[in-house]
Protein backbone atom coordinates (compact mmCIF):
# COMPACT_ATOMS: atom_id res chain seq x y z
CA UNK A 1 0.00 0.00 0.00
CA UNK A 2 2.93 2.61 0.73
CA UNK A 3 3.93 2.71 -2.60
CA UNK A 4 0.25 3.85 -3.70
CA UNK A 5 1.52 7.22 -2.18
CA UNK A 6 -0.22 10.13 -0.77
CA UNK A 7 -2.57 11.34 -3.85
CA UNK A 8 -5.69 9.02 -3.32
CA UNK A 9 -5.36 8.80 1.00
CA UNK A 10 -7.98 11.49 1.47
CA UNK A 11 -10.29 9.17 -0.59
CA UNK A 12 -9.29 6.23 1.41
CA UNK A 13 -10.06 8.36 4.51
CA UNK A 14 -13.87 8.85 3.17
CA UNK A 15 -14.00 5.08 2.10
CA UNK A 16 -13.32 4.00 5.55
CA UNK A 17 -15.72 6.80 7.26
CA UNK A 18 -18.29 4.94 4.94
CA UNK A 19 -17.18 1.55 5.84
CA UNK A 20 -17.22 2.33 9.70
CA UNK A 21 -21.14 3.66 9.40
CA UNK A 22 -21.88 0.36 7.35
CA UNK A 23 -20.78 -1.71 10.32
CA UNK A 24 -22.13 0.21 12.68
CA UNK A 25 -25.78 -0.20 10.75
CA UNK A 26 -25.00 -3.78 10.17
CA UNK A 27 -24.34 -4.41 14.23
CA UNK A 28 -27.69 -2.88 15.13
CA UNK A 29 -29.30 -4.92 12.29
CA UNK A 30 -27.75 -8.48 13.60
CA UNK A 31 -29.00 -7.33 17.28
CA UNK A 32 -32.51 -6.18 16.41
CA UNK A 33 -32.69 -9.56 14.68
CA UNK A 34 -32.21 -11.45 17.63
CA UNK A 35 -34.64 -9.65 19.28
CA UNK A 36 -37.01 -11.52 16.76
CA UNK A 37 -36.10 -14.83 18.23
CA UNK A 38 -36.43 -16.36 14.88
CA UNK A 39 -36.09 -20.71 14.31
CA UNK A 40 -32.83 -22.01 14.97
CA UNK A 41 -31.76 -22.43 11.30
CA UNK A 42 -33.29 -19.11 10.00
CA UNK A 43 -31.04 -17.35 12.93
CA UNK A 44 -27.68 -18.60 12.66
CA UNK A 45 -27.82 -17.98 8.83
CA UNK A 46 -29.01 -14.40 8.96
CA UNK A 47 -26.47 -13.94 11.83
CA UNK A 48 -23.78 -15.86 9.92
CA UNK A 49 -24.69 -13.66 6.63
CA UNK A 50 -24.29 -10.42 8.37
CA UNK A 51 -21.31 -11.21 10.10
CA UNK A 52 -19.74 -12.68 7.02
CA UNK A 53 -20.79 -9.23 5.19
CA UNK A 54 -19.05 -7.31 7.89
CA UNK A 55 -15.87 -9.47 7.98
CA UNK A 56 -15.64 -8.59 4.27
CA UNK A 57 -16.26 -5.07 4.55
CA UNK A 58 -13.15 -5.16 7.45
CA UNK A 59 -10.53 -7.14 4.99
CA UNK A 60 -11.25 -5.86 1.78
CA UNK A 61 -10.63 -1.89 3.02
CA UNK A 62 -9.33 -1.62 6.68
CA UNK A 63 -6.54 -4.28 5.59
CA UNK A 64 -6.43 -3.36 1.89
CA UNK A 65 -7.67 -6.71 0.85
CA UNK A 66 -9.13 -4.95 -2.60
CA UNK A 67 -5.88 -3.61 -4.19
CA UNK A 68 -3.71 -6.28 -2.44
CA UNK A 69 -0.91 -8.29 -4.33
CA UNK A 70 -1.81 -12.39 -5.52
CA UNK A 71 0.91 -14.17 -2.67
CA UNK A 72 -1.34 -12.58 -0.18
CA UNK A 73 -4.30 -13.92 -1.53
CA UNK A 74 -2.51 -17.52 -2.50
CA UNK A 75 -1.86 -17.27 1.18
CA UNK A 76 -5.69 -16.87 2.21
CA UNK A 77 -6.78 -19.51 -0.11
CA UNK A 78 -4.59 -22.60 1.87
CA UNK A 79 -5.92 -20.64 5.07
CA UNK A 80 -9.48 -21.02 4.00
CA UNK A 81 -8.72 -24.47 3.19
CA UNK A 82 -7.82 -25.20 6.24
CA UNK A 83 -10.01 -23.31 7.93
CA UNK A 84 -13.30 -25.11 6.26
CA UNK A 85 -11.62 -28.68 7.16
CA UNK A 86 -11.42 -27.59 10.71
CA UNK A 87 -14.79 -26.35 10.26
CA UNK A 88 -16.37 -29.29 8.23
CA UNK A 89 -14.10 -31.76 10.17
CA UNK A 90 -16.25 -32.40 13.74
CA UNK A 91 -19.55 -31.82 11.41
CA UNK A 92 -18.68 -35.58 9.40
CA UNK A 93 -17.81 -36.73 13.12
CA UNK A 94 -21.52 -35.70 13.71
CA UNK A 95 -23.14 -37.35 10.76
CA UNK A 96 -21.36 -40.16 11.35
CA UNK A 97 -22.22 -40.53 15.27
CA UNK A 98 -26.20 -39.93 13.49
CA UNK A 99 -25.58 -42.64 11.25
CA UNK A 100 -24.33 -44.98 13.61
CA UNK A 101 -25.90 -44.11 17.39
CA UNK A 102 -24.30 -45.44 20.44
CA UNK A 103 -27.34 -45.59 21.83
CA UNK A 104 -29.12 -48.96 22.21
CA UNK B 1 24.92 -4.38 12.32
CA UNK B 2 24.19 -3.62 8.31
CA UNK B 3 24.82 -7.86 7.14
CA UNK B 4 22.27 -9.02 9.90
CA UNK B 5 19.33 -6.35 8.33
CA UNK B 6 15.81 -8.16 7.05
CA UNK B 7 16.47 -7.13 3.77
CA UNK B 8 12.96 -5.56 2.04
CA UNK B 9 10.92 -4.28 4.77
CA UNK B 10 10.57 -0.86 3.74
CA UNK B 11 10.91 -1.65 -0.14
CA UNK B 12 8.68 -4.22 -1.89
CA UNK B 13 10.39 -7.66 -2.53
CA UNK B 14 10.75 -7.49 -6.80
CA UNK B 15 9.48 -11.10 -6.37
CA UNK B 16 6.35 -10.22 -4.46
CA UNK B 17 5.61 -7.27 -5.08
CA UNK B 18 5.64 -6.67 -1.41
CA UNK B 19 7.01 -5.95 1.54
CA UNK B 20 8.56 -8.76 3.93
CA UNK B 21 7.30 -7.54 6.77
CA UNK B 22 3.61 -7.33 5.11
CA UNK B 23 4.02 -10.96 4.09
CA UNK B 24 5.23 -12.08 7.39
CA UNK B 25 2.34 -10.59 9.15
CA UNK B 26 -0.33 -12.57 6.55
CA UNK B 27 1.61 -15.33 7.70
CA UNK B 28 1.14 -14.63 11.62
CA UNK B 29 -2.38 -13.89 10.54
CA UNK B 30 -2.96 -17.40 8.75
CA UNK B 31 -1.50 -19.02 12.16
CA UNK B 32 -4.26 -17.08 14.04
CA UNK B 33 -7.18 -18.24 11.97
CA UNK B 34 -6.26 -21.57 12.67
CA UNK B 35 -5.84 -21.18 16.46
CA UNK B 36 -9.23 -19.05 16.59
CA UNK B 37 -10.55 -22.04 13.85
CA UNK B 38 -9.85 -24.89 16.02
CA UNK B 39 -11.69 -23.00 19.05
CA UNK B 40 -14.77 -22.41 16.98
CA UNK B 41 -14.73 -25.85 15.30
CA UNK B 42 -14.50 -27.07 19.11
CA UNK B 43 -18.08 -24.71 19.73
CA UNK B 44 -19.65 -26.47 16.98
CA UNK B 45 -19.00 -29.64 17.84
CA UNK B 46 -19.95 -29.36 21.75
CA UNK B 47 -22.87 -27.48 20.78
CA UNK B 48 -24.15 -30.26 18.64
CA UNK B 49 -23.06 -32.99 20.76
CA UNK B 50 -25.07 -31.58 23.76
CA UNK B 51 -28.33 -32.49 24.56
CA UNK B 52 -29.47 -29.07 25.49
CA UNK B 53 -27.51 -25.41 24.78
CA UNK B 54 -28.74 -22.17 26.03
CA UNK B 55 -29.34 -19.01 24.34
CA UNK B 56 -26.69 -16.97 24.64
CA UNK B 57 -29.06 -13.51 24.98
CA UNK B 58 -30.51 -15.55 28.29
CA UNK B 59 -27.45 -15.60 30.04
CA UNK B 60 -25.05 -12.84 28.35
CA UNK B 61 -25.30 -9.17 28.45
CA UNK B 62 -26.26 -8.59 24.92
CA UNK B 63 -26.53 -4.49 25.56
CA UNK B 64 -22.98 -4.22 26.88
CA UNK B 65 -21.37 -6.85 24.13
CA UNK B 66 -23.00 -4.57 21.37
CA UNK B 67 -21.37 -1.70 22.96
CA UNK B 68 -18.05 -3.31 22.78
CA UNK B 69 -18.67 -4.04 19.21
CA UNK B 70 -18.90 -0.36 18.36
CA UNK B 71 -15.87 0.17 20.64
CA UNK B 72 -13.98 -2.14 18.75
CA UNK B 73 -15.44 -0.96 15.09
CA UNK B 74 -14.38 2.34 16.15
CA UNK B 75 -10.99 1.95 17.13
CA UNK B 76 -10.54 -0.25 13.58
CA UNK B 77 -11.34 3.29 11.91
CA UNK B 78 -8.90 5.10 14.36
CA UNK B 79 -6.01 2.92 13.48
CA UNK B 80 -6.66 2.68 9.92
CA UNK B 81 -6.95 6.79 10.30
CA UNK B 82 -3.55 6.69 12.39
CA UNK B 83 -1.87 4.83 9.16
CA UNK B 84 -3.84 7.32 6.72
CA UNK B 85 -2.17 9.88 8.60
CA UNK B 86 1.35 8.98 7.99
CA UNK B 87 0.57 8.48 4.53
CA UNK B 88 0.04 12.02 4.62
CA UNK B 89 3.19 12.95 6.34
CA UNK B 90 0.92 14.36 9.36
CA UNK B 91 2.62 12.88 12.40
CA UNK B 92 0.75 14.87 14.61
CA UNK B 93 -2.70 13.64 13.57
CA UNK B 94 -1.01 10.15 13.61
CA UNK B 95 -0.55 10.45 17.36
CA UNK B 96 -4.07 11.68 17.84
CA UNK B 97 -5.22 8.52 16.51
CA UNK B 98 -3.15 6.01 17.83
CA UNK B 99 -3.74 7.38 20.96
CA UNK B 100 -7.49 6.74 20.35
CA UNK B 101 -7.53 3.65 19.16
CA UNK B 102 -5.32 2.67 22.40
CA UNK B 103 -7.81 4.30 24.95
CA UNK B 104 -10.62 2.72 22.86
CA UNK B 105 -9.05 -0.71 23.41
CA UNK B 106 -8.90 -0.13 27.24
CA UNK B 107 -12.35 0.95 27.12
CA UNK B 108 -13.18 -2.89 25.55
CA UNK B 109 -11.45 -4.37 28.19
CA UNK B 110 -12.86 -2.27 31.27
CA UNK B 111 -16.52 -3.37 29.75
CA UNK B 112 -15.15 -7.17 29.72
CA UNK B 113 -13.81 -6.71 33.03
CA UNK B 114 -17.41 -5.61 34.34
CA UNK B 115 -19.00 -8.46 32.60
CA UNK B 116 -16.73 -11.12 33.21
CA UNK B 117 -16.88 -9.67 37.39
CA UNK B 118 -21.21 -9.86 37.38
CA UNK B 119 -20.46 -13.51 36.00
CA UNK B 120 -17.85 -14.08 38.77
CA UNK B 121 -20.16 -12.10 41.30
CA UNK B 122 -22.83 -14.72 40.39
CA UNK B 123 -20.94 -17.57 40.45
CA UNK B 124 -20.67 -18.48 36.68
CA UNK B 125 -17.30 -19.56 35.97
CA UNK B 126 -15.46 -21.80 33.11
CA UNK B 127 -15.92 -25.12 35.31
CA UNK B 128 -19.85 -24.28 35.82
CA UNK B 129 -21.11 -25.93 32.66
CA UNK B 130 -19.44 -26.25 29.03
CA UNK B 131 -21.31 -23.09 27.61
CA UNK B 132 -19.14 -21.09 30.22
CA UNK B 133 -16.18 -23.06 29.24
CA UNK B 134 -16.52 -21.94 25.93
CA UNK B 135 -17.18 -18.76 26.32
CA UNK B 136 -14.68 -17.97 28.41
CA UNK B 137 -12.18 -19.20 26.70
CA UNK B 138 -12.98 -17.90 23.50
CA UNK B 139 -13.92 -14.44 24.86
CA UNK B 140 -10.27 -14.98 27.17
CA UNK B 141 -8.14 -15.48 24.41
CA UNK B 142 -9.67 -12.65 22.56
CA UNK B 143 -9.23 -10.38 25.29
CA UNK B 144 -5.00 -11.25 25.51
CA UNK B 145 -4.86 -10.08 21.56
CA UNK B 146 -6.73 -6.72 22.56
CA UNK B 147 -4.32 -6.54 25.12
CA UNK B 148 -1.40 -7.37 22.79
CA UNK B 149 -2.53 -5.24 20.75
CA UNK B 150 -2.53 -2.37 23.14
CA UNK B 151 1.04 -3.61 24.05
CA UNK B 152 2.30 -2.75 20.56
CA UNK B 153 -0.10 0.22 19.89
CA UNK B 154 1.37 1.88 22.44
CA UNK B 155 5.33 1.05 21.32
CA UNK B 156 4.46 2.67 18.05
CA UNK B 157 2.82 5.51 19.86
CA UNK B 158 6.14 6.07 21.76
CA UNK B 159 9.45 4.67 21.47
CA UNK B 160 8.44 3.43 18.30
CA UNK B 161 7.60 6.13 17.08
CA UNK B 162 11.20 7.80 16.76
CA UNK B 163 11.46 5.68 13.72
CA UNK B 164 9.66 8.09 11.89
CA UNK B 165 12.54 10.55 12.24
CA UNK B 166 15.17 8.53 10.74
CA UNK B 167 12.76 6.58 8.01
CA UNK B 168 8.87 7.48 7.69
CA UNK B 169 8.84 4.62 5.30
CA UNK B 170 9.49 1.72 7.14
CA UNK B 171 7.24 3.35 10.15
CA UNK B 172 4.12 3.50 8.25
CA UNK B 173 5.23 0.21 7.07
CA UNK B 174 5.39 -1.11 10.77
CA UNK B 175 2.08 0.96 11.72
CA UNK B 176 0.31 -0.79 8.69
CA UNK B 177 1.63 -4.18 9.75
CA UNK B 178 0.33 -3.63 13.48
CA UNK B 179 -3.14 -1.95 11.57
CA UNK B 180 -3.17 -5.49 9.94
CA UNK B 181 -2.97 -7.37 13.43
CA UNK B 182 -5.73 -5.02 15.11
CA UNK B 183 -8.62 -5.34 12.15
CA UNK B 184 -7.81 -9.32 12.59
CA UNK B 185 -8.86 -8.91 16.27
CA UNK B 186 -11.65 -7.04 15.40
CA UNK B 187 -12.71 -9.23 12.27
CA UNK B 188 -12.55 -12.43 15.07
CA UNK B 189 -14.98 -10.28 17.65
CA UNK B 190 -17.60 -9.46 14.52
CA UNK B 191 -17.98 -13.70 14.39
CA UNK B 192 -17.73 -14.45 18.19
CA UNK B 193 -20.16 -11.57 19.04
CA UNK B 194 -23.06 -13.39 17.28
CA UNK B 195 -21.60 -16.86 18.11
CA UNK B 196 -21.90 -16.70 21.80
CA UNK B 197 -24.43 -13.78 22.33
CA UNK B 198 -27.53 -13.68 19.87
CA UNK B 199 -27.52 -17.48 18.89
Amino acid sequence: MSHEGVFDIRKHVRIYITVFVALAALTIVTVAVSYLHLAKVSALLVALFIATVKGTLVACYFMHLISEKKLIFTVLIFTALFFLALILLPIFTDVEMIRSPHVP
Amino acid sequence: MSTAMIHHIEDPHPVTGITNSKLGIWLFLASEVMLFGALFSTYIILRVGSESWPHGWTLLNVPLATLNTMVLITSSVTMVMAWASLMMNRIGRYRLFMGLTILLSFVFLVIKYFEYSHKFHHGHFPSTNTFYAIYFTLTGLHGLHVLGGIIVNTYFLLPGSRLWKTNPKQFTGRVECAGLYWHFVDLVWIFLFPTLYLL
